[in-house]
């Protein structure tokens, strides 16, 4: 082995140091940081007479402790390639894509016939032929994340987005948002100084679809992991309600309660009925916070449709016995009581389920009845508000990076006036993908390429105000042409979206004449392209970059990390076989479209990280020459504003006093700097801004005005059910992020709770109940089809009591996809569970996903 | 002289597996000769983690006890291969990376299996402590020496001592630190753990119910039946919490008596851990 340089990167699991052995160009070791003592200090907390300060290291999770197994994988796509039986000037036999092979050309071929598709497409179709569609979470760093380079591509090319939904934010999005508003944060509640609050004040918190060992926050590694040790040190009760025995459950203890899966709802009016009946709420708070209480304190008595909604009726639904449901209501009502909603404070979870609105604004109802915002009662789900310096200003990758996009970032809200001055380097907005120009939804791709018009509502994700997810958008849109090309980039949709046998079947048809994969594995969908550009990973190239910051619509992440670090991400190796960064890709794209300087501005993306370095406060603490020699720089916590506990300021009536630019920057949502954003100013039971809309009583009935209970339209009392009596929850991974990590001879395959090594393969793992595994004569370790009419797919059976009878738990989030026939109607063996779940929307206005849960039948696989 | 230890805390294990991440990441495509051959890039475990749930549901838990080399004070491989393997003064038992070319016997000798054979190689490997970074700082430019799955544990379940036998032994006893198996390689090894209950003893755990509601604050009692020795005083009640539960852990197989209140509840003989479910008080 030659010498060992160290450097610095960053991934979506935290921050590293990357041993590299560069005579043989290679990964030698992948580490957390320790921090030594040149590093700002860390804070520190004083709570019931004891002071707590976070370890000097940091976090990673498993996919970034092997991913060097990603970088050097026979998995990695080495060199272009063209499908064998695709000419670009004769027969193109799209309807063969996915079964066809491939050959190796070089990267002149692969330019020329790309470059000579975008001429064709927009001189023979017009504006909007062009379609781009990154994955969520592809690699970190500011320069080339897909906000950045790609937008920057698009916007130079002319290329339509494929709106992303908010797919971790669905039901606080479409839901809770008419409840409480935070439409700049999505629907999701601040979190700003709750650890304080928490260690002082809280003695009991409620999980409730909430795994922070396995989610992580959002990026955030195991960095909260230590902070609920102390908190159950300093003896605060835990109480998990999840259908499955989480991993944070399984370390830390507590009561689980494991509700019958889309029946939350009900549980949670169960509690809510024990309170008010037992007036163990908080009254004087429920009188001044809150709107309509009156009405939906009828409909949980039953006064206004006959059924009390008591503790009885609950356990009827939800399958957990009564007198728990009334143990937890009285513990949770005689406790300060944090309720953690989600993996951050909101998120994930149900809401990402069919059940998503109701779930999450009854999350908001229970909370508010105890007084959000009073010392130690919160929705605060222990990942969040670490007393960090959030003032300290560096951009997250939503604020466009060199895109400058500001229709599609958050650029406009600060980041673009710091990065660009208009003369020497300019930003790159779309006149595309506009409020008023052509649209196409990520979950309705196929639709739009094989059918003849599209609508929906809502565009992606949709901050802006409340009311613009009301607005309503078809594909085509008005004189736009309809998809010629399709430029996809990244992660597979078939192992992330729902009822994704759609997918497989958009690539095999003549209605989409030209599909360019650029990735950098041969996986997931890559193998239906008709060319595939070699994408490196980020341990390839060089960017800039801080741990946990996305900024955007989730301002000041970064203070679920016990210290923001700000990382400049060294190029470790040179990009293996004939690979290319995303920037280059692009750049040589758009220098054969004679935009090559447009796009570029001459600058590499090294040029790019310092310009970004310069837009940041970095400047103001550290030289460039300090900070790219080191690798990264730890943010001082002296400056840091005074504690300003969320909520807070409005449960004392108060002007908001939280950190987060996002809430502050639009006065004109609230009324005198007061108040919430729906129109009472108040938490709303009966929702103004559904009443607007009007259609709640008309066609959008799956959307109340209240948090109500709906019977779940993919659940028990569903006519499917008798056919598909296994209702499986598909929660977001624990071993990858979305497919990153999965798959690619990864040595996370390996993980024995990830997938399981039968006759030579390795099979997704699906978590059966023992009674129901025996009733199916499946053991541990079968191979199992899971199956319904939307699609069957092999597993590996893992019997377990972790879950309940009649409930199966399979995450997410498959990079593999082996279809055994025809791609698109055959049998999956690769282990996207999506295929089976619903590609339907929440509700018909309620433009979300709903894949969480699914109804399935099982049997042991006996095939070959 | 002082010894390298590895101490497990098996209450702290959730399975992220970050240690059998950092191991492969160490091993795999890396030669750390005289210590150790790469590891293959699948197959082998290194650190082994094994998995455990008990009870039923809804009153389950779950343990994980991450498995490798024990590294023992009298290996059993070294006294079948006294020329091949060897024991540190300081604790890591390696074999030689080139005298044991060939010897696939090796992987018998281990009696916890904790030994794998690289075929492409030809030769028996194992965790071997790190020892490469535990002795050249060198190539670590700063890290602290310890075992990649230790510093990487984000939990602090795996925890790295470099201390004397006799501090040791003062920490076996203050931390109650056991041997895993130690009828098969002896007490003696670099590698304890703590709360082994947890993976390897039985609970009995159940719910009341008083007029339809959990009962807490009620004093249920265990005792082991036909034994005329109770069991020991920590062990044998329970205040019951506010779902009415309790729940009696560390237990052998045998039969045991519930009682609360002082009333008899219910007796049953347990070989694995027992939710005994919502027992009704009169």
């Amino acid at each position: 082995m030659g010498k060992l340089t160290r450097k610095t990167q960053l991934t979506t699991g935290g921050p590293v140091f990357v041993d590299v052995d560069e005579s043989a160009n290679k990964i030698v070791r992948i580490t957390p940081i320790d921090l030594d003592d040149h590093d700002a200090e860390s804070w520190q907390i004083e709570a019931r007479g004891k002071v707590f300060t976070p370890p000097r290291k940091t976090t990673y999770t498993p996919y970034t402790a092997g991913f060097k197994s990603l970088v050097h994988s026979k998995g990695r796509i080495m060199y272009p390639m063209k499908r064998v039986d695709f000419d670009p000037n004769g027969e193109r036999n799209e309807e063969n894509r996915g079964t066809s092979g491939y050959e190796r050309i070089s990267w002149d071929e692969a330019l020329d016939i790309v470059t000579d598709e975008i001429r064709r497409i927009k001189r023979d179709f017009g504006p909007g032929a062009m379609v781009i569609e990154p994955s969520s979470h592809h690699l970190w760093g500011n320069i080339g994340y897909r906000h950045s380079a790609l937008f920057r591509f698009m916007n130079t090319v002319g290329m339509t987005y494929a709106d992303h939904n908010p797919d971790s934010w669905e039901g606080w999005h479409w839901g809770a948002m008419h409840m409480w508003g935070w439409s700049a944060r999505l629907g999701n509640p601040e979190q700003t100084d709750l650890l304080e609050d928490a260690l002082n004040n809280t003695t009991m918190i409620v999980f409730w679809s909430s795994d922070p060992e396995t989610t992580n926050g959002i990026y955030g590694a195991f960095e909260s992991t230590i902070r609920r040790r102390w908190l159950k040190e300093l003896g605060v009760q835990f109480v998990f309600i999840d259908p499955y025995y989480n991993h944070t459950n399984g370390l830390y203890g507590g009561k689980w309660l494991a509700p019958r899966l889309g029946t939350d709802a009900a549980l949670a009016l169960g509690i809510a009925y024990t309170w008010l009946t037992e007036g163990t709420y908080d009254k004087e708070y429920v009188a001044n916070h809150t709107h309509g209480f009156d009405a939906w304190t009828d409909y949980v008595l039953g006064v206004s449709d006959g059924i009390a909604k008591t503790t009885e009726w609950a356990e009827s639904e939800c399958a957990i016995p009564a007198h728990d449901i009334r143990a937890l209501a009285r513990a949770w009502a005689k406790n300060k009581t944090m309720l953690a909603a989600g993996g951050l404070g909101g998120w994930g979870g149900a809401c990402r389920s069919p059940i998503g609105m109701d779930w999450s604004r009854m999350m908001i109802a229970l909370i508010t009845m105890q007084g959000l915002g009073k010392p130690g009662i919160n929705l605060w789900s222990t990942t969040q508000g670490n007393p960090v310096d959030s003032d300290f200003y560096f951009p997250g990758y939503a604020d466009g990076g060199i895109s400058g996009d500001c229709e599609n970032t958050a650029a406009g809200a600060k980041f673009v006036y710091r990065m660009f001055d208009g003369e020497t380097s300019r930003p790159m907005s779309s006149n595309l993908s506009t409020s008023a120009g052509v649209h196409i939804p990520r979950l309705r791709l196929p639709e739009c390429i094989m059918e003849d018009e599209v609508t929906w509502s809502g565009r992606g994700f949709v901050g802006g105000s409340i009311e613009q997810q009301f607005h309503e958008y078809k594909y085509p849109a008005n004189g736009y042409a309809r998809m010629q090309m399709l430029y996809k980039y990244g992660g597979p949709h078939i192992g992330t979206m729902g009822e994704t046998n759609r997918y497989a079947k958009m690539y095999r048809t003549k209605k989409l004449p030209f599909v360019v994969s650029q990735s950098i594995w041969f996986e997931g969908e890559v193998p239906f392209a008709d060319i595939i550009l070699p994408a490196c990973t980020n341990f390839e190239r060089w960017d800039i970059g801080e741990w946990c910051t996305n900024s955007g619509y989730n301002p000041d992440s970064h203070n679920q990390c016990n210290h923001r670090v700000i990382v400049f991400q060294k190029k470790c190796i040179e990009p293996l076989g004939e690979s290319k960064s995303d920037y280059e890709i692009f750049r040589l794209i758009c220098e054969r479209l004679n935009v090559g300087d447009v796009f570029s501005e001459g600058k590499t993306d090294l040029d790019w990280a310092k310009q970004m370095f310069y837009a940041s406060d970095m400047p103001k603490v550290i030289s460039w020459e300090d900070f790219t020699d080191k690798g990264y720089y730890i943010v001082p916590v002296t400056n840091k504003a005074p504690s300003a506990p969320a909520f807070r300021w409005f449960a004392e009536g108060r002007e908001q006093d939280t950190r987060g630019w996002i809430s502050r920057f639009r006065p004109g949502d609230v009324l005198e700097q007061k108040g919430l954003q729906t129109q009472s100013g108040k938490i709303e039971f009966v929702s103004n801004s559904l009443k607007r809309f009007g259609r709640h009583d008309i066609d959008d009935q799956e959307r109340p005005l209240m948090p109500m209970y709906l019977p779940s339209w993919e659940g028990h009392h569903t006519e499917r059910f008798k056919k598909y009596p296994l209702a499986v929850v598909t929660p977001h991974p624990r071993f990858t992020f979305h497919t990153m990590g999965d798959g690619k001879d990864s040595f996370i395959n390996d993980i024995k709770d990830h997938r399981m090594l039968i006759n030579g393969a390795y099979y997704w793992i699906f978590r059966i109940n023992r009674l129901d595994a025996q009733k199916r004569s499946i053991k541990n370790g079968d191979i199992i089809r899971a199956f319904n009419e939307r699609g069957s797919v092999l597993f590996a059976a893992q019997v377990t009591e972790r879950i309940p009878e009649g409930t199966c738990h399979c995450y997410e989030s498959s990079a593999e996809y082996k279809p055994l026939g025809i791609p698109g109607e055959s049998i999956d063996s690769g282990g996207c569970v999506n295929i089976l779940t619903p590609g339907r929307f929440l509700s018909k206005y309620a433009c979300g996903m709903a894949t969480e849960h699914a109804l399935v039948e099982v049997e042991k696989w006996e095939g070959a | 002289m002082k010894q390298y230890y590895i101490v497990c805390d098996v209450s702290l294990c959730h399975d992220c597996n970050n240690c059998f991440m950092a191991c492969k990441d160490e091993h795999v495509d890396n030669d750390w000769l005289p210590f150790s051959h790469a590891q293959p890039r699948h197959e082998h475990r290194w650190v082994n983690i094994l998995r455990t749930e008990r009870g039923q549901q809804p009153r389950i838990d779950v343990a994980y006890l991450p498995f490798m080399c024990r590294h023992c004070a009298a290996p059993e491989c070294v006294k079948a291969f006294p020329d091949l393997i060897t024991k540190r003064e300081d604790g890591p038992v390696l074999i030689d990376t080139d005298k044991a070319q060939g010897a696939s016997q090796l992987i018998d000798a281990c009696p916890y299996g904790a030994m794998y054979w690289h075929e492409d190689v030809q030769i028996a490997q194992k965790c071997t402590m790190c020892t490469h970074l535990l002795d050249d700082t060198q190539i670590t430019s700063g890290m602290s020496a310890m075992p990649r799955c230790v510093h990487s544990c984000p939990t602090n379940a795996l925890e790295f001592h470099h201390i004397t036998p006799a501090e040791m032994a003062q920490k076996i006893n203050a931390d109650r630190l056991e041997s895993y198996q130690p009828e098969l390689g002896g007490t003696g090894a670099q590698v304890y753990y703590k709360n082994l209950y947890r993976f390897e003893k039985l609970f009995i755990a159940g719910g009341l119910l008083l007029d339809g509601e959990c009962a807490e604050g009620i004093e249920v009692s265990l005792s082991k039946v036909n034994d005329s020795e109770r069991l020991s005083a920590s062990l044998i009640t329970q205040i019951t919490d506010y779902f009415g539960d309790f729940k009696f852990d560390a237990l052998e197989p045998g039969t045991y008596s519930l009682a609360a209140n002082g009333k008899a509840l219910v007796t049953i003989n347990i070989t694995e851990s027992v939710n005994v479910g919502t027992l009704v008080l009169a």
